[in-house]
């Protein structure tokens, strides 16, 4: 587009008045904006020593865990629709015949790669028993690649670490199961 | 024996060298830090806290964060592109440094210390590297001008056009701004009636009027004029890192992009030792330094006093102002330097040299009292006429609408036409 095009219209600024031509109302309000960010309280938080706040842990996505039933069993019916759903294809799940009456499957193993995930929750919205969610934990480390990749039992003990803190989620957000 | 040792002026002044060398790049150091403070607060940070003694979990504010920086670039791999001009590349930051040191062969840091008999001093000790220099005012000017082919040699050498732009807008830049700063100086030259910066600020302390009362206009003038030197915001093209990356040192790593910072804040440094020493008062403070010989340790250590903290007071404004204002077009830069500060800077000579000239005939006239009254209030009257007319005188607006030419370079039209 050329700048003689008839569809560009070209704007005029208001004019400056005389106290701005001056300079001086500016140079004042502008030393006086930084002065008082230069005293006001600072936004920064602490890490290791301070820990961030989690605005709302209903729709926070941090680690994952994978909740367990009135049982203690795994929740999961091994569907894989969340390994279809995920768009990083970080979850792996192998599933066998279930020893309890009320589902048909189970998995065997399920391994989510921490290090792949993108944490966008699409298998969270994708599960249909609720049994996978993310968590508000946000420090998630480790010494090594092996060690990032999250396997059934780590995943359930994340669910045994934060159950009293966050409860499961589908209740709180008017879920039925 | 002593014949082997050299004579004693010779080493009182290496001894001050070497405190005016180390006391510098400390500083250096430490104005680092406090840039990094002040930016973090500006913009409701905190800032570097965590680095405090090393090997231990004292953290001192931070207050080890020099160290830290310092071994950080020196240990860092100094490289050498292949395209560079390899001995203007290397001699570059060498130059820039050199000159930015040399130029406070000339700056007192201080007032005098007072006589050392012990030590064979039997005079009063002028805290300054080379107290004989008549030429002070001239010995800065001259130097600071090296600096700039520092500036230049880098950007040039490193073969790149960030670099080559950033050389050429620092040349045009600073040519620009070295006559608002030498108008500014002037005034002061004229009424203190020497070169000799000490003399200067003696001239100030006499007479309790600091030149920036007594030349409002110049001090605005050389204010302006020395952040443009200093090439600090909102005149730092040469190195506008969103447009140029760096600007000259654009090439440059390791321990030579070190000397090319550290000579960039001792800019800084130079320019509020300036301000304080020809504009406010050095170590002069109404009720708690006043003229005369020194003659005890505490009156030297209170005048020491005294200047470095004004300095350091200039020094955090230079800091503020960065986080203040945008920077400016290049445009508007040269406006201001040759169609505003250009102006300002004659009329405040004229001033100066006009009330000097006829002083003796004004106070014969009106009396001593009056007569300095009028002396002093004449250039405010000037500075305010002058401010209100560079006012009226600027664009009210911005055009921004492009200008269509139909030029040899008019590359568009042409393309329209085939």
């Amino acid at each position: 587009m050329k700048p003689t095009d008839p569809s560009i219209t070209w704007l005029e600024e208001k004019p400056l008045g005389l106290a701005e031509r001056l300079y001086l109302p500016l140079f004042v309000s502008g030393l006086t904006t930084t002065a008082r960010h230069l005293v006001s309280p600072k936004v920064t938080v602490s890490f290791p020593e301070q820990r961030p706040q989690v605005g709302n842990p209903l729709i926070y996505r941090g680690v994952h865990r994978l909740n367990r039933d009135e049982a203690g069993r795994v929740k999961c019916v091994a569907c894989f629709l969340c390994a279809t759903a995920c768009p990083a294809h970080c979850i792996d799940i192998v599933a066998t015949e279930s020893p309890w009456p009320d589902r048909e499957k189970y998995p065997e193993s399920f391994q989510i790669d921490e290090l792949r995930c993108i944490f966008c929750g699409m298998c969270e919205e994708a599960c249909p028993v609720d049994a996978i969610e993310l968590t508000s934990l946000l420090d998630l480390t480790g010494k090594s690649r092996e060690e990032m990749i999250f396997d059934k039992e780590k995943l359930l003990s994340v669910y045994d670490m934060t159950k009293d803190a966050e409860p499961a989620k589908s209740t709180a957000l008017g879920g039925t199961l | 024996m002593s014949s082997f040792l050299p004579a004693l002026p010779t080493i009182v002044a290496l001894v001050k060298i070497g405190l005016l060398v180390g006391g510098l790049m400390t500083a250096a150091a430490y104005l680092v830090l406090v840039e990094r403070w002040m930016a973090a607060w500006v913009q409701d940070r905190k800032g570097p806290n965590r680095v405090g003694i090393p090997l231990t979990k004292v953290r001192l504010f931070g207050l080890g964060q020099p160290l830290a920086d310092g071994l950080k670039i020196i240990l860092k791999e100094d490289f050498t592109p292949k395209h560079v001009d390899k001995v203007l590349y290397t001699a570059a930051p060498l130059v820039i440094l050199a000159a930015s040191l040399a130029i406070f062969a000339a700056i007192p840091f201080g007032s005098s210390l007072p006589p050392i008999p012990a030590l064979g001093l039997t005079g009063e000790e002028p805290l300054l590297v080379a107290p004989g220099l008549d030429v002070g005012v001239l010995w800065v000017f001259a130097l600071s001008s090296i600096a700039v082919y520092g500036v230049l040699l880098g950007g040039w050498a490193s073969n790149n056009k960030y670099g080559f732009l950033g050389g050429l807008r620092s040349s045009a830049q600073l040519v620009a701004y070295e006559i608002p700063l030498g108008l500014g100086l002037l005034g002061v030259v004229l009424a203190a009636g020497s070169l000799k910066l000490d003399t200067i600020m003696n001239a100030q302390a006499d007479s309790g009027v600091w030149y920036a009362f007594a030349q409002p206009l110049g001090f605005i003038v050389f204010l302006v004029a020395s952040f443009a030197e200093a090439a600090r915001l909102p005149f730092d093209l040469p190195e506008a890192e969103q447009e140029l990356v760096g600007g000259y040192h654009t090439e440059y790593s390791g321990i030579k992009l070190l000397l090319f910072l550290v000579a960039e804040f001792l800019h800084m440094v130079t320019a509020a030792f300036l301000i304080v020493i020809m504009f406010l008062g050095g170590w002069h403070l109404w009720g708690v330094t006043g003229s005369g010989p020194v003659e005890t340790w505490v009156v030297a250590l209170v005048r020491f006093a005294v200047l470095s903290a004004k300095i350091l007071g200039v020094i955090l404004f230079f800091m503020l102002v960065r986080w203040s204002w945008p920077r400016f077009r290049f445009d508007q830069l040269m406006n201001l330097a040759w169609k505003v500060m250009l102006p300002l800077g004659l009329a405040n000579l004229v001033t100066v040299a006009t009330i000097e000239e006829f002083r003796p005939q004004l106070v014969a006239a009106l009396g001593d009292g009056m007569g300095r009254t009028v002396a002093l209030v004449a250039p405010w009257v000037v500075f305010f006429v002058g401010w209100i007319a560079a006012g009226l005188l600027t664009p009210s607006g911005t055009d921004n609408t492009p200008i269509l030419t139909h030029g040899p370079l008019d590359v568009e039209h042409e393309l329209a036409e085939t």
